[in-house]
């Protein structure tokens, strides 16, 4: 192969960087950069769950004495639910699917060395964990965590302590931590799109790339567009709080009987902002999780992704609709009725491109051979929630029928599903997927069905019960039932809620368990356990530093060729040179 | 909110490069999977410019709702500083592009000299937004005494902060050129970095508008 | 090959799988069909269109669900691996186009007959005579005001807000047209009577929820949001707050009360006389 040496002579002076600090913590490595991601990730999500503990507990028994807690006040309740959400949404849902599995794999996949900005890759990383430690640090200041919900809206946001605890230093803190965050995040997106674009290796055609890639470059071009936004809205809240101006803030406001020295804001235009950042958000936390799903889908179905074209335009329609759609936060707002139609019918219109997802798993798995490993179970439970959270969506995209369900527990339970847990599953599908190739060791089977198991049924007695006291009215964000007396019939659904939680929560300890075990006495595997076609099953597990050691592959055909008849095995890697007729070539025929 | 769609964008970074991939499986297209291709640090810079406008746009259409929304508006005379201001910027990129043009044609020298003239003109124009700042404060416009006043220094700010990224740029450019860098590095950077400086001054022409509009 | 996936021939775990959605489709269907929890009945005309738009998405997306979930279970259970090779196809193109089209027609025809109810509910048209009324929200409290006879609400200023004083929006009493305005703490209107509500707020972003009227508006500073309702049924429901207002925010209640035109005739009297007393026992607004 001439060209091979060709490429050989010119190798990239690419050496694995010598000492603990250089190689783990200030690493440019991007299969580094993801673990620490991961790991960031995890930590996040584990914060976050604890949070949910507090709060199940204190609905399920409002008069119980939390240890190490105490008595929980209505502060400390919106406290721990705004910061939940903060943490699971920017700290677990951004960062482990896309910056996590992304930083390692999408490089690997289209058979390059590294991400196009090695060093812009680690700040992003370290912007990142920044963001992060001021995030916590509001837990720890005078008036504590902000109690104004993950989105902060003004005027609650911008007043200062003066309109409650935890929103005078700690809502400074979460503004500024945002704003670190949205500059990690445009890093982190410009190398994604970059490495995308510019660093595929030969023949990886951009229809020839694992759909996992295609998810990433998409969501890497919302976030790159939606954090700018989130940035500016960011600038503009710091500014009124600290610097005396009226971007958001109106005139002749009362407050706990101060008036407010500000005037002529809008209110709306922070909602406008945010949302417009908001909304791509969702498809930020599910597109790289859809990606991961219809990988995993395909191989472990051994048949290929059914509709490869469609899934990618199905990926690309929804985000570009979902650039377009951050009204149907705001029916409610006082934002003009006709645009709220609009917006309305651009939202039902993205349930073309869902269904399209939905209807080619499934025929994806018509006529397959599926093999039930943990990765599977996950992806297949994946595809359940999918449905069961998107059509719940439908119900909200009308302005209609929102008119009831609207800041009620229907809307709590549609996104948990689809956005926090089936973006949930989407990873621990990716983790007992690639755990094998990120450190040479399978995890154990055993212990990640019983986990499937758990969690599966787990979050659906979460989550399906909230629809039904949403149904019944019961609005969100409330500390207690007390005050309201058509809520004390829904106490009993709370506690089997919690109930519920408890058992989901005490499962994610087997994952760890299964983590840390399978990280020291996980079966060693070779290169490609799960008989998979893509690139990064042609490297060592886990992969040299420089991933491919200066000889790139070559890529000859789609990503997802298996039972191809004629073929010795079930499946064609990617990177074998043409062995059977051109029809069967890929999916670009 | 005005903006580019993803396939838009997707389009205005495939313009203007070469064509990739055309014979499928076997052609380079003159790239290497690794990091140390040139051709990434164009592509990155389109795609920040992407993100920049982006923030921008943001900037504006608040700007474009604050001012419709209320009856507290209060116009002020721009300091008429942003003209000379603009004047500067506007013949920085001119010289920029000597620069650029000199680089190609081989004649090192001029472009050594317009490319220090393009960094002096950059530093001008930062010097007098300073001085816009400081003839607004003497007359008594700060940051929260209007909207009007909040959006000119926000806006004016956050360009002069790109800016100041910009003449970093520049002034790495220069010190790159002494330690003799490769050639095509060095073009990269070249053209990136003036990618980059005519964006924001075609950028400062439209905020300037934009403010005279809503003065 | 290096290792055939242990789980590969069992029969139990896709067995398992196929129950478990079974469940699933199973409790939801019936939870849903037995409507064990549910919204009250409807007070409003409005109301029964908007429950009807609901019943339509229900039908819709129930079928689409319960059809996705057995297809999901009967292809886990139909094409476990039993050995063999897969059917080897990239999909179907056909097919693709017309799930497209069938999406389509029923996702954006859905939210076109959506349409009309939010038209009715914002009356996006000539405005209608109804009995004006304003309600304001503030941590953590609902206020209403009534214009009295004259039908003119009175100039507000939040300077003047004197909660001890039970002027809680700041009513001017000095404007002639403030002079007859009652405040109260609970809303009652009479029944079958067409009501233009403002909503207002003094702080922060509240949301008007009446469960029994379909009715939910978020207050917002700065702006005036005018909307109305005809409740056709007597009886008193609870107001609550939707959007989230503050460590309080789940105290933010009141009572709707709809009660036949004589009896509001009475009540506003009994409010107007209260309010009477307070105003007259108020100190000078101006006077500092």
């Amino acid at each position: 192969m001439a060209s091979e040496a060709h490429a050989a002579a010119h190798v990239h002076v690419h050496e694995a960087p010598r000492g603990f600090i250089r190689k783990y913590i200030f690493s440019t490595d991007h299969k580094i950069i993801g673990i620490q991601y991961i790991l960031l990730a995890l930590v996040a999500v584990f914060v976050g769950m604890f949070l949910s503990l507090l709060m199940r507990l204190h609905l399920a028994w409002p008069s119980l004495e939390i240890p190490f807690f105490g008595l929980m006040t209505p502060e400390q309740y919106l406290a721990l639910m705004t910061m939940h959400g903060t943490i699971m949404v920017f700290f677990v849902l951004t960062t482990a699917p896309q910056s996590g599995f992304g930083n390692f794999f999408l490089p690997i996949q289209i058979g390059a060395a590294d991400m196009a900005f090695p060093v812009l890759n680690m700040l992003s990383f370290w912007f990142t964990f920044a963001s992060f430690a001021v995030m916590l640090a509001a837990f720890f200041v005078s008036g504590g965590a902000p109690t104004s919900g993950w989105t902060a809206y003004v005027p609650l946001s911008a007043l200062g302590e003066v309109a409650g605890p935890g929103l005078g230093a700690g809502q400074t803190l979460w503004v500024v931590s945002i704003a670190i965050f949205c500059g990690a995040s445009l890093m982190g997106s410009l190398n994604f799109i970059t490495t995308t674009l510019d660093l595929r290796t030969r023949g990886m055609l951009l229809f020839r790339m694992p759909l996992t890639v295609w998810a990433w470059f998409v969501t890497a071009i919302l976030m790159l567009l939606g954090f700018a936004v989130l940035l500016a809205a960011g600038i503009l809240l710091l500014l009124d709080r600290h610097a005396g101006t009226s971007f958001f803030i109106p005139g002749g406001l009362i407050v706990s009987d101060r008036l407010i020295d500000h005037k002529g804001g809008s209110p709306l235009l922070w909602q406008h902002l945010f949302w417009f950042f908001g909304h791509p958000e969702v498809y930020i936390a599910i597109l790289p999780g859809m990606g991961i799903v219809s990988h995993v889908l395909s191989t472990f179905a051994r048949k290929p992704i059914f509709g490869y074209r469609a899934m990618v335009f199905a990926i690309l329609a929804i985000a570009m609709l979902g650039l377009g759609v951050w009204g149907h936060h705001m029916f409610m707002s006082g934002m003009s009725p006709y645009s709220a139609i609009a917006f309305s019918l651009l939202t039902m219109s993205i349930g073309v491109p869902s269904a399209i997802k939905t209807f080619n798993w499934i025929g994806t798995l018509w006529g397959a051979r599926i093999r039930f490993a943990p990765p599977m179970l996950f992806a297949l439970g994946f595809v359940s929630l999918f449905v069961t959270g998107g059509l719940s969506g439908i119900f909200l995209a009308q302005p209609t029928v929102d008119i009831y369900l609207h800041d009620t527990y229907f809307v709590v339970a549609h996104f948990h599903i689809i956005m926090g847990v089936a973006a949930i599953f989407g990873m621990f599908a990716g983790t007992y997927f690639w755990f094998p190739k990120m450190f040479g060791r399978a995890m154990h089977e055993g212990l990640g069905r019983l986990h499937f198991w758990l969690t599966f049924i787990g979050v659906y007695a979460i989550f399906m019960p909230m629809h039904y006291i949403g149904l019944a009215g019961h609005p969100r964000r409330y500390p207690d039932t007390t005050a309201v007396k058509f809520l004390a019939a829904l106490d009993p659904v709370h506690t089997f809620m919690s109930i519920a939680a408890f058992v989901t929560i005490a499962a994610q300890v087997l994952f760890v368990l299964n983590l840390v075990w399978s990280l020291w006495k996980g079966k060693k595997v070779g290169i490609n356990p799960w008989e998979a076609t893509t690139l990064e099953w042609t490297v060592p597990s886990p992969p040299p530093h420089d991933n491919f050691a200066g000889h790139y592959p070559s890529v000859y055909r789609g990503p997802y060729e298996y039972a191809v008849p004629g073929a010795p095995q079930d499946f064609v890697p990617q990177h074998l040179p043409e062995a059977e007729p051109a029809r069967h070539a890929g999916a670009d025929d | 909110m005005a903006g580019k769609t993803a396939v838009e964008e997707l389009e205005l970074i495939d313009a203007g490069r070469p064509p990739r991939d055309s014979g499928g499986a076997g052609d380079f297209g003159g790239r290497r999977p690794t990091p140390a291709v040139p051709q990434v640090y164009v592509t990155g810079i389109w795609l920040a410019l992407a993100s920049i406008l982006m923030f921008f746009m943001a900037l504006t259409s608040a700007l474009i709702v604050r001012r419709g929304l209320s009856t507290d508006w209060v116009p002020f005379d721009l300091p008429p500083l942003l003209w000379w201001n603009t004047a500067a910027l506007l013949a920085s990129s001119l010289t920029l592009e000597t620069a650029h043009r000199a680089l190609a044609a081989g004649r090192p020298l001029a472009y050594h000299r317009w490319w220090n003239v393009t960094t002096a003109l950059g530093v001008l124009f930062l010097a007098g937004q300073w001085m816009a700042w400081a003839q607004l404060r003497a007359a008594g416009v700060y940051l929260a005494t209007n909207p009007s006043s909040s959006f000119f220094y926000v806006l004016t700010g956050v360009h002069g902060l790109h800016l100041l990224g910009g003449i970093v740029a520049l002034l790495y450019v220069a010190t790159r050129r002494r330690r003799a860098a490769p050639w095509p590095v060095e073009r990269t950077a070249v053209t990136a970095t003036s990618i980059y400086w005519h964006f924001l001054s075609g950028l400062w022409v439209f905020l300037l508008l934009l403010l005279w509009w809503g003065r | 090959m290096e290792n055939r996936q242990s789980g590969g021939a069992s029969f139990l775990g896709p067995a398992l799988f196929a129950v478990v959605l079974l469940g699933l489709i199973g409790s939801t269907v019936y939870i849903f069909a037995r409507r064990i929890w549910w919204f009250p009945e409807p007070v409003t005309a409005l109301g029964a269109s908007i429950d009807r738009q609901f019943d339509y998405t229900l039908i819709i997306t129930g079928i689409v669900f319960v059809l996705a979930q057995l297809g999901l279970a009967y292809t886990i259970l139909r094409y476990r691996d039993r050995g063999g090779r897969a059917h080897y196809s990239h999909g179907h193109t056909g097919l693709e186009v017309i799930w497209i089209a069938l999406t389509a027609i029923l996702f954006v025809g859905l939210g076109i007959a959506a349409e009309a109810a939010w038209r009715d509910y914002h009356s996006l048209g000539p405005a209608a005579e109804g009995m004006p009324v304003e309600i304001w929200g503030k941590q953590f409290k609902w206020y209403f005001r009534y214009p009295g006879p004259d039908g003119q609400f009175g100039r507000t200023a939040p300077e003047l807000v004197n909660d001890l004083a039970g002027n809680y929006m700041g009513v001017d009493f000095d404007d002639p047209a403030a002079k007859d305005d009652i405040i109260t703490a609970t809303l009652a209107v009479p029944v079958n009577q067409r009501v233009n509500v403002t909503l207002r707020t003094l702080d922060v972003t509240h949301s008007f929820f009446v469960r029994e009227l379909r009715f939910k508006q978020d207050a917002v500073p700065g702006l005036l949001i005018r909307m109305n309702f005809t409740a056709e049924k007597a009886g008193t429901y609870e107001v609550v707050c939707a959007e989230l207002c503050g460590l309080g925010h789940h105290q933010m209640r009141a009572d709707l009360m709809v009660v036949p035109p004589d009896d509001f005739e009475k009540w506003l009297g009994e409010q107007a006389a209260y309010m009477a007393a307070l105003t007259g026992a108020e100190p000078e607004p101006e006077s500092e």
